[in-house]
């Protein structure tokens, strides 16, 4: 018998990725995906359920499909894009729903995968240059998503300890660039000007997004209970990530820095969050030997991972940006489930 | 879009691109080339630096250099990792203060040339995973920050963290002794209060400032000529890779290995007839 596997976060890139990477496997039998949102790419297998922002509606779907794997892609590690309030919602209440179904006495799930940020590890000058997945933080997190993130780090813990016949496995990705994807560092290097820090120039890590899909999907095809980081290898500075992209850099003063940013985000010149201050400050390592252990192979290093992202740009500087795809309920359920459609077994 | 573990497609990139030469430590050796070449006439005709014993350092492998440190500006790690790259063509990654990594400018210089922030992660990694050479002065700020009546007294070794780093590591620890950096930026005086107000180790009033001026006086050292001795390796008898080593056996090894430089820096300056002319 295939896998049964439910995708949360259908509606954000890498729900969308994930199942249509699943979707071509010939082991895995049913893919459910849940969302408040439409997917973003066209699937053919996967049934789409609407849920509400918090996952309330979990438990009933893990209990009606049988699922065995439970793959959690919907945590938010870019606080540009929601408020406070609703990253608590997403990342913190949305967890505790997904565990609460996945631990239900009749619940099937044998695995749990989580893609969630190197984030967690913060960045702060005393800090190590490549953080271990077991290297603790040193100093409290400042920020709402930091928190957020930590708080569900905690909350997957205490479900790993407690359901021990459940594989939980925690994927930490450093921030992730690709030719399609929309992430809080392409962003940075898609605007006007991309910031920096007068007199700093940080050591950064960059996974490019093929490697985040093929991750998330070697952990669900591979039994890896606990943590890994995930992370192109080697590391790459800011201003030659800036200089291979082809992008200027605006200086913010290394004093007053966050009241110096204001104006540029309201000149919309670009975008900063002040965990990406602390960032393009003293930056961030991780340590990548656990993945690679247990037999991963990276496609991109840190610095491939930025040069595939400035030749996608200097393409789309051509030839434009696709138009998004948009889900249609009707016609997908037309072609899911309508007795019309003659459906082909070897197609997929 | 790519499924499973195929091979990776062979993508076309653009080799006549200069490959960017900072290394995972943020080391530049471009930089560190530019920097020992505005540094060799300082260390060859101003410290007139002259070395003893330079074979023991090892040509490959990881190993920690422990040096004793002194003077107000530190001259005596510019002067080792200039001796040793020079000679022996390793870089070599100068552990200090994470002080220097949060100063804009000077952190970013500081990190090019080859400094890391003292974080015993740091420390293992490059002398276990990435096999390297590193200097490290376990006296630190209370080295540094010494009176002029109290130079060449060896600072108590920390809590002997070196030790246990160079033995989690397998990698021996190679003691040298310094002479001359003390004399090159002797402090006279400090103030603790403008210290804590400033955030500092030490405030001090060198006497370099009075011969160059309030601000150079921090900067330029004065002319002392430096011996540097390099001890045989020590090596120590435990097994590798522990995440904790017995304390006690691991302060003495510190405590021996201070008191091996201590003495060495006493022959030193048993032998000196001048701090000018050596």
């Amino acid at each position: 018998m295939g896998r049964r596997i439910l995708v949360t976060g259908l509606g954000t890139f890498w729900g969308s990725r994930l199942a249509q990477a699943l979707e071509a496997r010939d082991d895995v039998d049913l893919i459910v995906g849940v969302d408040a949102r439409t997917p973003r790419l066209p699937l053919t297998r996967t049934e789409f359920v609407k849920a509400d922002p918090s996952y309330a509606i979990l438990q009933r779907v893990v209990r009606a499909t049988h699922v065995d794997t439970v793959l959690h892609t919907h945590l938010q590690a870019d606080s540009t894009r929601s408020s406070p309030r609703r990253l608590h919602e997403t990342n913190v209440i949305g967890t505790m729903n997904l565990l609460a179904a996945a631990a239900a006495p009749e619940s099937q799930v044998r695995r749990v995968v989580v893609k969630t940020a190197t984030l967690v590890y913060g960045s702060h000058f005393d800090d190590p240059y490549f953080f271990r997945e077991d290297s603790r933080r040193a100093h409290v997190p400042a920020t709402p998503v930091e928190r957020s993130l930590v708080e569900v780090d905690s909350l997957l813990r205490d479900f790993a300890d407690d359901n021990p016949d459940i594989v939980t496995t925690r994927l930490r990705f450093a921030n992730i660039l690709g030719d399609d994807v929309s992430t809080l560092f392409s962003r940075l290097l898609r605007m006007r000007a991309a910031p920096e820090i007068l007199g700093f120039d940080p050591r950064l890590q960059f996974v490019h997004e093929d490697d985040v899909t093929r991750a998330l999907e070697f952990a669900v095809t591979h039994e890896l209970p606990g943590t890994y980081n995930v992370a192109g290898p080697g590391t790459i500075t800011w201003s030659e990530t800036c200089d291979t992209v082809g992008k200027r850099r605006v200086a913010l003063p290394p004093v007053f820095t966050r009241p110096a940013a204001i104006p540029l985000r309201m000149l919309r010149v670009t975008d900063l969050a002040p965990e990406t201050l602390a960032l393009l400050r003293y930056g961030r390592g991780v340590d990548t030997a656990k993945l690679l252990a247990a037999g991963f192979e990276y496609r991109y290093s840190t610095r491939e991972a930025v040069e595939a992202f400035a030749e996608a740009r200097r393409l789309e500087r051509v030839v434009g940006t696709p138009e998004p795809y948009v889900y249609e309920h009707e016609v997908e359920e037309f072609f899911r489930h309508s007795p019309a459609v003659i459906r082909d077994e070897s197609s997929s | 879009m790519p499924t499973g573990d195929t091979a990776p497609e062979p993508t076309v990139r653009s080799v006549e691109e200069p490959v960017p030469d900072v290394d995972a430590w943020g080391r530049s050796e471009s930089f560190r080339a530019l920097t020992r070449r505005l540094y060799d006439p300082i260390y060859r005709y101003w410290l007139r630096a002259e070395w003893e014993g330079l074979e023991h350092v090892p040509l490959d492998g990881g190993a920690l250099l422990v040096a004793n440190h002194g003077g107000a500006i530190p001259s005596d790690a510019p002067v080792i990792m200039h001796g040793v790259e020079t000679e022996l063509l390793r870089p070599v990654y100068g552990l200090a203060e994470n002080l220097f990594r949060q100063l804009p400018v000077v952190g970013t210089l500081w990190s090019r040339a080859g400094g890391v922030p003292a974080h015993p992660d740091n420390a293992y990694r490059l002398l276990h995973d990435d096999r390297q050479l590193v200097l490290v002065f376990p006296e630190g700020t209370k080295g540094t920050g010494k009176l002029v009546k109290e130079r060449y007294r060896l600072r108590r070794f920390g809590r002997g963290g070196f030790v246990e780093i160079a033995m989690r590591a397998g990698v021996p620890v190679v003691p040298i002794a310094v002479i001359g950096n003390e004399e090159a930026m002797p402090i006279l005086w400090k103030s603790e209060r403008v210290a804590k107000l400033l955030g500092l180790p030490y405030f001090p009033i060198t006497a370099n400032q009075f011969v160059y001026g309030p601000v150079l006086g921090y900067v330029a050292p004065l002319p002392a000529k430096f011996r540097v001795r390099v001890l045989p390796p020590v090596r120590f008898d435990v097994e590798p890779g522990r995440e904790r080593y017995n304390r006690g056996m691991v302060m003495d090894e510190s405590e021996r290995i201070r008191a091996l430089i201590q003495h060495e820096v006493d022959d030193m300056l048993r032998a000196r007839h001048s701090i000018w002319r050596g």
